[in-house]
């Protein structure tokens, strides 16, 4: 199907479409910023928090208006899940579940654009498409998925902290799942129960960024393979490829809220 | 010499490729296939509480994906620009 040109020139173009636009403000990668997916991710939840707003401000408590309803179906979705959940005050866990199922799949929505219409757009205002690189997906980009992640999970030792007290904490941490009667027995079973815990603790973050990152990094990479089909073929290919991607934007959304809220309500529960 | 090194890596590359994307595909169609069956047998047996269950089998379905999505993101990455071959490229280059 592909002559050697053409399979370079896909190569090529799906590389040139993983390339971030980062700025580099120091010598090592980590002083870099990718440019793109903050501007997306800042402009995405700007535009989300602008209409969620301005539909609050002429809430009315008669009969509601189509985007109220709407908003109103969100918000009862999301206060439901969380209750069903979380057995305390809710009053600052389900604008947090709100937050990131919004954001999140606000963000993820991006990927239904086209590819080249940043390029387009900016190839229009006169920049040099080849060497401008923009993507457009911001939780394909693992800086944004481990931000969110690392903010949860020091959510997570906050509600733990709150809950059982710093000297709990740490003392649960070296007696939690094997309990031991004699001083001996306890030093012992310290080790194994702070492996343990160290492993339950660490993989919560780390599960919660990569899940994320990798549907969107796949669904971003499919789009691309299946941009390289023949014209007659990326139709059929792109049409269920996409019907799927919807879904699994809207479900790595509620995925990422219920598991911070649950989470979050683990480390609240004390004995 | 160079390109002999550059093809056995390639090749194996996509010999680790086809493992992680196949066996994570297994791993993942059989734990699906388990959940779904479970789904649909309480279905049957409790036909009321479909719209609760179905809610859960949508979180069960994401959490079982999420390791074969990662393995297969892991595995493009390794596909598109393999860090493995790219370390000898900058080693042959000087």
């Amino acid at each position: 199907m592909s002559s050697e040109a053409e399979s370079g020139g896909l190569t090529e173009y799906i590389q040139h479409h993983l390339t971030h636009n980062t700025v580099q403000f120091g010598s090592t990668p980590f002083w870099s910023i990718n440019v793109d997916s903050m501007l997306v991710g800042i402009l995405v939840g700007g535009l989300t928090l602008l209409w969620f707003w301005s539909k609050a401000r002429k809430a009315t408590s008669g009969v509601p208006s189509k985007g109220q309803a709407f908003i109103e179906l969100v918000l009862t979705f999301v206060d439901g899940q969380v209750k069903d959940v979380f057995h305390g005050d809710r009053r600052f866990i389900a604008p947090l579940a709100l937050t990131i199922f919004l954001w999140v799949f606000m963000m993820n929505a991006m990927d239904l654009l086209p590819l080249d219409l940043i390029g387009g757009a900016l190839n229009i205002t006169g920049h040099d498409p080849h060497h401008t690189f923009f993507r457009s997906v911001p939780t394909a980009d693992l800086n944004t998925t481990f931000g969110m992640s690392l903010t949860v999970f020091f959510l997570v030792l906050f509600y733990s902290v709150k809950s059982k007290g710093f000297g709990g904490f740490t003392l649960e941490l070296f007696t939690a799942p094997f309990h031991a009667s004699g001083t001996f027995g306890k030093l012992v079973l310290a080790v194994p129960n702070f492996f343990l815990n160290l492993v339950e603790y660490l993989s919560k973050p780390v599960s919660l960024a990569m899940r994320l990152f990798g549907n969107m990094y796949a669904g971003e990479l499919v789009f691309m393979l299946i941009a390289g089909l023949p014209w007659y073929l990326a139709w059929l290919g792109g049409a269920p490829w996409a019907i799927f991607h919807i879904l699994i934007i809207g479900l790595q959304a509620f995925i990422f809220m219920v598991l911070t809220v649950v989470y979050i309500s683990m480390a609240h529960e004390h004995h | 010499m160079e390109q002999q090194a550059y093809a056995l890596v390639q090749a194996y590359t996509a010999i680790g490729i086809g493992l992680i994307i196949g066996l994570g595909a297994i791993g993942a169609c059989i734990g699906i296939g388990i959940m779904g069956s479970k789904f649909l047998e309480s279905a049957a047996r409790q036909p009321e509480l479909v719209p609760m269950l179905q809610g859960r089998m949508f979180l069960l379905a994401g959490l079982i994906d999420a390791a074969f999505l990662i393995g297969v993101a892991l595995a493009m990455f390794f596909g598109i620009a393999n860090p493995l071959l790219s370390i000898l490229k900058t080693i042959g280059a000087h």
